[in-house]
């Protein structure tokens, strides 16, 4: 036989004492790992405040959208109206309440059947190989270029009353593009590793590749899509109520600024159309605030680029300095760890 | 070589594309306007464009679906879009022809500034990380979501009626004829340069976070630390090593998001009254004047077609991977 | 007993450009179970290709791969079956384990996947596993592979590659990315796990040390040629191929520290 006596082996390889209880709680935590950060928390925050709102506008508003109060037409802010009336007397605090709702349902909508979209055609599109891969990446590229806008413009205009979902759908058309792109491009990379290969090698089934083993890895990436795309359906949805494309009777942000557009508000009466902007403005903040935490999460680089240099900058050494001075107490920095350096793949 | 074929290749099956949805866009419309609008008109219009006007779109049941498409291929390449209803019955392409030098000049202008301005300011804030320029950050990430009409309004309101600067509408003053005179070209200026400024503000917001982050990624490779090793000029490693790399992801995004500008600038004319191709196709679309219609959202794909050609183009001088490399 | 026999492998892969690359040309060998055969080479000599036309990750472009006589099947549940036969374990361990899964997960999708023991027996057949390899159960088993270090991960490659208990083994440069000191155990480890299942090892290397420590035959490939093949002993002390030779003087010879160089090739 060929093996002389193998060499002895020590016990068995020990783990690190400290072993985690593995509950639901902090396995769930691990999927949501990506939001665990300053930038996210704080886009979630108030994403969840408008979501909030949307959710119990009934409640909290003062007024019908509709009511009218004849006494104060185009009046300022003020305790009654806390921001200012309409030229027909509509408070406007409580239209951009229940606008809320409409502004959240078609973006969230667009954003999922987008992000389905792009995800079934963009990981298809990287894992097979060949002309499919080529023909499913010139499809994606035609819906790319062709600009979305005046498609949507035109669409639109065909219907009297579009439902939700219809102009959720049109957003959704024109906008999986961009995600179903670069899930071609991730999923193309994931496909040439070793463990993919190791999971053909056993025999798993084409499904069960793409779904348990690919796309547990392709989340952050699906994550920041949707997030994208709800932003552009949000932005893409005001829009058209602004130009008026969208019949009125969908109460949005955007059908605000169209009532205050065809209603000469400009310029006087600013708590009319400012509001309602910064709303659009901080909603999309919010979400990519969102964007930005997952994108740190994805690239380490960027988590600790800014730490990294203020750290060093405490000690007097200026990361963009072209000459590293030799300090006479040089050993002063004993320990890596002082410079917030963390670097997973020292681990052994 | 073979990459240029390919490239050529997509862009071809691309513009095919466009102009095959343009062929069925009317097709799937509602109702019928265009024969009701021929036969309100009967006398007023020649037989050759009421031919053309049938083969745009499908007025002719006669004809199979196959044949149609042949003929609305050949009405193409002689150049003729139709005419337009609401232009006392122009041709479509002189209509368009009219107005795409502002639409193009204007996006061509801000989104070029936006771009430089932007990726520059993103590289010197990547580079200095750490410090107090990052605080650009969030006012970044807000102006890159403020709606452009919104800030067009307010650019308005606040430069135009209130302070009084800037003329708020329209390309050139009334009733002054386009010419090549040095006025002239004052007035385009003096007319353009809020609509300009409130693209620009409005995009630069997605250059610099994108550029920042690029540059970060960049920065921490080994060839710039290589780079500072060797002694060169901080300024050196910053534009020749760093934002070099970092600019060509930024390029593929920027034709990426061609088509999303262009969404941008339909509005932004809207409400600025600029004789460009947008606000043409939000007055057509109100008018329901279909060649018209039809004929810009051709135009405009085949534009933004172009100009990704363009950046493409761009790309693969720029990067002399792309040329050996296959996607 | 079980035979896998090569038969006058060809394998040509198009490259985009410059036309045609032969990766395997003509090659032939037998591997037999309880038997182990190094197959050495440099990089880009074939011998990951060997390995995956044995995986079916890529198929033949003329000659035969024959199991037992038959020649492999390429399709449905006959390929399943020579897949339970034939595992591989994957040279580099951070890269060969999917690092949204748990251990748990590695090791139980191919006993789930071939059936090898009832449902309600599996979480034990883990443990067993993970005990032979040496792994402490518990502490591994919900743990995600960036938690484990790549001697430890590696170990669990190899426990994946055992769970269906295959007849044959094909270990692709299993060690050449692990800390030299722990090599030794990795390697001792498969050894013993051979003896145990009487499995055939096809032990692909560019290590000739440890090429001719463990294995039975030696086959040296270059360019896709088989230039050498035979008792493990023989090929290193007497080998016939210039570059056979080559590379054994390649390889470092404490003893030779304090000699003057004899040959061009040998590192002093």
């Amino acid at each position: 036989m060929t093996f002389p006596n193998p060499v002895a082996v020590a016990a068995p390889a020990a783990l690190p004492v400290h072993t985690r209880k593995r509950t639901t709680l902090s396995r769930l935590g691990q999927t949501f790992a990506m939001f665990r950060n300053g930038k996210s928390l704080a886009g979630l925050a108030i994403l969840g405040f408008f979501v909030l709102i949307a959710i119990f506008g009934d409640w909290i508003a003062p007024y019908g959208p509709l009511d009218k109060d004849f006494q104060a037409l185009r009046q300022a802010p003020s305790w009654v109206h806390w921001l200012g009336t309409t030229h027909m007397g509509e408070d406007v605090l409580s239209q951009l309440i229940y606008g809320t709702r409409g502004v959240l349902v078609v973006g969230f909508t667009a954003g999922v059947i987008a992000t389905i979209i792009a995800v079934a055609i963009g990981v298809t599109a990287g894992y097979v190989t060949g002309w499919r891969s080529e023909s499913l990446s010139a499809l994606t590229n035609v819906f790319l270029v062709i600009p979305g806008l005046p498609l949507i413009i035109i669409i639109a205009s065909q219907y009297e009353n579009p439902s939700l979902l219809l102009i959720s759908s049109v957003l959704a058309i024109t906008g999986w593009a961009w995600g179903g792109r670069v899930l071609r491009a991730q999923t193309m990379s994931l496909r040439n590793r070793d463990f993919i290969q190791a999971a053909r090698a056993n025999g798993e089934p084409l499904y069960r590749i793409i779904a348990v083993e690919m796309l547990p890895n392709l989340t952050a990436i699906i994550a920041s899509s949707f997030v994208g795309t709800v932003i552009a359906a949000v932005l893409g949805l005001t829009t058209l109520a602004f130009i008026g494309v969208i019949p009125i009777t969908n109460l949005n942000w955007g059908t605000i600024l169209f009532w205050a557009q065809q209603n000469g508000a400009f310029p006087e009466f600013w708590w009319w159309y400012v509001p309602a902007g910064l709303c659009i403005a901080l909603l999309g903040m919010a979400l990519s605030l969102i964007n930005f935490g997952i994108d740190e999460y994805v690239n380490p680089r960027l988590r600790s680029a800014g730490e990294r240099a203020r750290a060093m900058r405490k000690k007097g050494f200026v990361l963009s300095d072209s000459v590293t001075a030799v300090r006479p107490r040089a050993a002063a920095v004993k320990n890596p760890s002082d410079l917030g350096v963390t670097d997973a793949s020292t681990k052994h | 070589m073979r990459f240029f074929l390919r490239r050529t290749a997509f862009y071809a099956f691309t513009a095919w594309a466009a102009i095959t949805i343009n062929f069925f866009l009317p097709r799937m419309m509602k109702g019928d306007p265009v024969s009701a609008y021929l036969q309100k008109n009967q006398g007023r219009i020649s037989p050759e464009a009421i031919d053309s006007l049938r083969t745009l779109f499908g007025l002719d049941s006669t004809k199979s679906l196959f044949e149609q498409y042949i003929d609305y291929w050949q009405l193409l390449f002689s150049g003729d879009l139709g005419r337009s209803f609401s232009k006392g019955l122009a041709p479509v392409t002189d209509v368009i022809a009219s107005a795409i030098p502002w639409t193009v000049g204007l996006v061509g202008i801000a989104t070029v500034i936006s771009f430089v301005v932007g990726t520059s300011i993103g590289a010197y804030i990547g580079w200095r990380r750490g410090s107090k320029a990052d605080g650009i950050v969030p006012v970044a990430t807000f102006f890159s979501t403020v709606p452009y009409f919104w800030m067009g309004l307010i650019a308005i309101a606040i430069f135009s009626t209130t302070l009084g600067w800037f003329p708020a509408s329209h390309a050139y003053d009334k009733g002054t004829q386009p010419s090549f005179t040095l006025e002239f070209a004052g007035q385009v200026i003096q007319h353009g340069f809020l609509p300009a400024l409130t693209l620009v503000i409005g995009s630069l917001g997605g250059w610099i976070l994108g550029m920042r982050n690029m540059m970060i990624t960049v920065l921490d490779e080994d060839y710039v630390t290589v780079a500072q090793a060797k002694g060169l000029r901080p300024s050196r490693v910053l534009v020749n090593y760093a934002a070099r790399n970092a600019s060509l992801p930024q390029l593929s995004s920027f034709a990426m998001s061609l088509g999303f500008i262009v969404g941008g600038t339909l509005v932004m004319e809207l409400v600025f009254s600029y004789p460009g191709a947008g606000k043409l196709l939000l007055d057509a679309t109100t008018a329901k004047d279909y060649p018209l219609m039809q004929g810009l959202f051709l135009v405009i794909t085949l534009t933004v077609l172009v100009a990704n050609i363009l950046a493409d183009v761009a790309y693969a001088i720029l990067d002399p991977r792309t040329r050996q490399m296959e996607a | 007993m079980t035979t896998l026999e090569f038969k006058n492998v060809t394998k040509k892969y198009r490259v985009r450009g410059s036309g045609e690359l032969l990766a395997l040309d003509k090659v032939s060998f037998t591997l037999t179970s309880g038997q182990t055969i190094a197959l050495v080479g440099q990089s880009g000599s074939g011998k990951s290709t060997i390995a995956k036309i044995l995986t079916q990750l890529e198929r033949v472009s003329s000659g035969d791969v024959l199991l037992d006589g038959t020649p492999i099947p390429t399709w449905g549940r006959p390929l399943r079956r020579y897949r339970q036969t034939v595992r591989m374990v994957f040279q580099d361990p951070f890269a060969s384990l999917n690092p949204a899964h748990t251990i748990r997960h590695h090791i139980e999708r191919p006993l789930r996947l071939d059936k090898v023991v009832p449902p309600d027996q599996v979480e034990e057949e883990v443990f067993r596993l993970l005990t032979r390899v040496r792994l402490a159960p518990e502490q591994t088993i919900d743990r995600r592979p960036h938690e484990l270090s790549g001697g430890q991960r590696q170990r669990v490659a190899i426990a994946r590659a055992l769970a269906s208990r295959p007849k044959l083994l094909i270990a692709d440069e299993p060690v050449s990315m692990l800390d030299v000191s722990i090599r030794l155990e990795v390697l001792n480890l498969l050894a013993e796990l051979q003896s145990e299942a009487n499995l055939g090892v096809l032990y692909i290397t560019h290590d000739l040390a440890t090429a001719r420590h463990f294995s039975d035959e030696i086959m040296v490939l270059h360019h896709g040629k088989v230039v050498e093949h035979g008792k493990a002993d023989e090929v290193i002390l007497t080998p016939k191929h210039d570059y056979t030779l080559a590379l054994r003087n390649a390889s470092p010879d404490p003893e030779k520290h304090f000699a003057a160089p004899t040959t061009p090739g040998a590192t002093s």
